[in-house]
């Protein structure tokens, strides 16, 4: 029973979804559907914010390792709730209602907490990728074998082509011939082996997507709706 | 919503008033021009030619809540002539019986059609548009000769061909599961990365560090995310028949949730309940780079010996494997991103490309009636295989001979038809 009902919903919600795409008069129970599963998610969010609260308080509690850094979650947590609800900073668009504004308002300690310390956090993470490629590319492209050789060659044609050296080494290559320029090249690896390829994923990943959702559809697997039992 | 006998006559009786208010004032605009600028080229206040051929049609597969119409411009709505005489046209409607006229919308100059998107099904329309000038001089209407209604249709054709293809896979995945629940056997291939999924938790068992799976970042209703969520099944299951710990940290709620229940019941299924903690599957935050930064901090304190990834990922996949290789542990991940691909390859041990993740289920748990869904994609490979075949003969056949009308058919057929927009 305990994964019964949630397979039923889950088979419904998803018929209806199917029918919405082949039939005009459902298409508003598609959106039906999707509300729904906001509203939901939207209630699972208090259940993950008190689970992050328990868990770094234990983790606070009992000092284990890196005790410290569940302190300042729980810190930054806390405070970013209580600016947002209690819209800090905030000018009300109304006189007569002080609670009017938004709490994104551009200058309130919301919009502040955003622009001066989240957005830089995320550059700042983001930026750190570059490094990670950086050493990811040296590995993947040592030239240890013949297929390791052969992305070797296609990632030098591939970045040497991007910049402005690509172009000025093979301008004196006729323009009968624009295959035989790093343009040329790289436009053919992009366009036929690239493409090619990726779409094949592309394909067997739809494929699977179908046979994923049919398998939910039809309750054929069910282990990610845990045991029936209490 | 039909309006009563009072209120019809009366918004009848207004229209006619600002109708014949708006005539006199177009005949006013056109017999007198703004003085002073008689002789200029295109002066305000000068009259404009109105559209003609005004035809109105149902909108194809739809609610029948709209009408799509089209009209030949006005001979004045000239793109290259400055300045210009056109400023657009203004769609009017009103019901059969003439009552209800209202202004739609204007559109720009040059603007040939325009879809009504409000009306209601089985209620006939009448449709007039007008030339707006400069000076918002107003031509003549071009109206309709015969009213027009929407038409609710039940099926939409345009994705017909989309449906047969999926019937076509999904019957192949019924068809194929009910032959092995027969008893025929069927050759499943081997796919390394599952293969060593036993292998990288007994290492760590061996090393006596936990596991940690990460379900990707977007929420239980991505088909990548409930394939994630079946590999945790086994893997918690291996996790606990080897006892061996898994943390398993979430970047939604709900799948926190489901992430509980699926390893709650791999540890009941292995004979291991008491095992089992909630504390070990754990909400993290549905920032990006909020949860990277928690997954690589974990992963540098924690260390743990295997690592899996299965689920939608995006920018972090590449920091995610990185972190995870420069502590030495075994990974495997899964995705259905295509463009993430090559950053797991190029740092993961093992990678399911494609299919494998969704095949990851079936192929663990051997059961019959999963590893039938596993033959029902292969057929569907066969059906893309075939039509991606036929379209490479059908295209190079109509480039080399392109005096062939046949040829340009089926290229058009298969193109627009079968995979485009069911060519209505």
């Amino acid at each position: 029973m305990k994964s019964t009902i949630p397979w039923l919903i889950a088979a419904v919600t998803g018929c209806v979804m199917i029918g919405a795409y082949f039939i005009p008069y459902t298409q508003s129970w598609r959106d039906e559907a999707a509300i729904w599963f906001e509203i939901l998610a939207a209630i699972a969010f208090v259940l993950g914010g008190v689970n992050l609260f328990t868990q770094h308080l234990q983790k606070i509690a009992a000092r284990r390792a890196g005790w410290g850094y569940s302190a300042i979650t729980l810190i930054t947590f806390v405070t970013t709730l209580a600016v947002g609800v209690l819209k800090i900073g905030v000018q009300s668009e109304n006189p007569n209602l002080p609670w009017s504004g938004h709490y994104q308002f551009e200058g309130g300690a919301m919009w502040w907490l955003f622009e001066y310390a989240y957005n830089p956090l995320q550059a700042t993470v983001f930026a750190m990728l570059a490094f990670y490629v950086a050493s990811a590319a040296f590995r993947a492209f040592r030239a240890k074998n013949t297929e390791a050789t052969l992305l070797l060659v296609t990632a030098f044609i591939i970045l040497l082509s991007q910049t402005y050296a690509g172009t000025w080494l093979t301008a004196w290559v006729p323009d009968d011939y624009p295959a035989a320029t790093f343009p040329g090249m790289k436009a053919i690896i992009l366009g036929v082996f690239n493409t090619a390829g990726q779409r094949a994923i592309m394909i067997g990943i739809a494929l699977g997507v179908a046979a994923t959702s049919l398998k939910v559809l039809l309750g054929v697997d069910r282990s990610y709706l845990g045991s029936d039992g209490d | 919503m039909r309006r009563s006998v009072n209120q019809i006559g009366r918004r009848l009786t207004l229209n006619c008033a600002l109708a014949v208010v708006a005539s006199a004032c177009c005949l006013a605009s056109w017999t007198a021009p703004v003085r002073g600028q008689e002789g200029a080229a295109a002066p305000v206040g000068t009259a404009v030619a109105p559209p003609s051929g005004l035809i109105a049609t149902d909108h194809p597969n739809d609610t029948g809540n709209a009408i799509d119409l089209k009209w030949t411009l006005s001979p004045d709505d000239v793109p290259d002539k400055k300045p210009r005489i056109v400023r657009g046209y203004e769609i009017h409607r009103s019901l059969a019986d003439g009552s209800d006229r209202e202004k739609l919308t204007q559109v720009a100059y040059h603007v040939g059609e325009y879809t009504d998107r409000s009306c209601e099904p089985g209620l006939d329309y009448l449709y007039e548009v007008i030339t707006v000038g400069l000076g918002e001089v107003r031509s003549t209407p071009a109206t309709l000769e015969r009213p027009v209604h929407g038409v609710l249709q039940w099926f939409d054709m345009s994705r017909a061909w989309f449906g047969v293809i999926v019937l076509l896979v999904c019957g192949a995945v019924v068809v194929f599961t009910e032959l092995v629940k027969s008893g025929r056997n069927l050759y499943v291939r081997e796919i390394a990365g599952l293969k060593a999924i036993e292998e990288a938790i007994g290492r760590a068992t061996e090393m006596g560090r936990p596991c940690l799976f990460v379900p990707g970042l977007l929420d239980i209703n991505e088909p990548a995310t409930v394939a994630g969520i079946t590999l945790l099944s086994h893997v918690a299951k291996l996790s606990a028949e080897y006892e061996s710990a898994i943390d398993v940290p979430t970047s939604r709620s709900l799948v926190m949730t489901a992430a509980r229940e699926t390893v709650h019941a791999a540890y009941l299924a292995a004979g291991r309940p008491e095992a089992y903690s909630d504390d070990r599957i754990t909400y993290i935050s549905e920032e990006q780079f909020a949860y990277v930064a928690y997954l690589t901090g974990y992963m540098v304190r924690e260390k743990p010996a295997a690592c899996f990834y299965a689920g939608t990922f995006f920018a972090e996949s590449l920091i995610l494997a990185e972190t995870g290789n420069s502590i030495g542990a075994i990974q495997v991940a899964g995705t259905n991103e295509a463009a993430q691909l090559p950053f797991f390859v190029a740092a993961c041990d093992y990678t399911l490309i494609g299919e494998e993740l969704f095949a990851a289920s079936a192929y663990l748990s051997k059961e019959p009636h999963q590893l039938g869904s596993l033959k029902g994609q292969d057929a569907g490979k066969v059906l893309a295989g075939v039509l991606l075949t036929v379209g490479c003969i059908v295209a190079t056949l109509a480039a080399l001979i392109p005096a062939s009308p046949v040829l340009a058919y089926s290229l058009y057929f298969l193109k627009e038809v079968v995979l485009g927009k069911g060519g209505t």
